[in-house]
């Protein structure tokens, strides 16, 4: 349901930033409280996933040694977390990652030293999957406003009045 | 002795789900509505939903293992 009273501008140009930076959708928008409350909270949870991680939970990698289901979420971050598909890419026809590394789909030892980490390799991935999952909702706002839960209240409302002209009528 | 230990050891690792359930609560709330008061009411109401399912959880774990 969009709403008539709250400037969407371009919802898909507006859904599209959403997804590629959290806030910058509400920003885009002209939305700010909501843009500063989604950017602080969503990029902080991803950047804190990436902290406890030690910065390599976040890759794409689909072999016989690791399925990396945990990206499927992750990628809802959008850019920050983009650069794993490029580099798992890159690796899997032998050409040398980019960007110094960053989210280079980890070898096995690599692997290995990533789950000495031990609780904060799997703390870290669920919060960067978290950060993942909640821009999904954001972008849904961007696209289509709030899903306002007092539309719900107005239509009991509305049904209640009905049900009572009918029992009047009989 | 031992449950003591192993509250404390909860706590510590699984203060985690605090900042955790702030941020969905928040995150959550703010798509539903657009004012800053049903923001905040809704977020409140669902941070406190989040933690007492957590902590119903944890009291049935900590039951279930009292005699292992």
């Amino acid at each position: 349901m969009q709403s008539e009273t709250i400037p969407l501008k371009d919802p898909p140009m507006a859904a599209l930033f959403a997804w590629l930076i959290p806030g910058l959708g509400h920003l885009y928008q002209g939305r700010v409280g909501k843009a500063i409350l989604f950017a602080v909270c969503i990029w902080t949870t991803f950047l804190y996933g990436m902290y406890l991680g030690n910065g390599g939970i976040v890759f794409f990698r689909w072999d016989a040694g690791e399925q990396r289901w945990a990206y499927i979420c992750q990628v809802g971050m959008g850019l920050p977390a983009l650069p794993a598909l490029l580099q798992s890419w890159r690796v899997s026809h032998n050409r040398n990652p980019i960007l110094r590394g960053y989210e280079k789909p980890p070898d096995d030892n690599e692997l290995n030293r990533l789950n000495e980490l031990g609780r904060y390799f799997e703390l870290g991935t669920v919060y960067t999957m978290i950060a993942g999952l909640l821009n999904v909702l954001v972008v849904f706002d961007a696209y289509n406003g709030p899903a306002y839960l007092e539309d719900e209240e107005d239509e009991e409302i509305e049904t209640a009045s009905k049900l009572e002209r009918a029992s009047v009528k009989t | 002795m031992m449950h003591l230990i192993l509250l404390a050891s909860f706590v510590t690792m699984n203060w985690h789900v605090l900042p955790l359930a702030l941020v969905v609560s928040l995150v959550y709330s703010a798509t539903r509505h657009e004012e800053a008061g049903d923001i905040l009411q809704h977020s409140v109401r669902l941070f406190l939903m989040i933690m007492g399912f957590v902590l119903v959880v944890f009291a049935i774990l900590l039951v279930a293992s009292w005699r292992l």
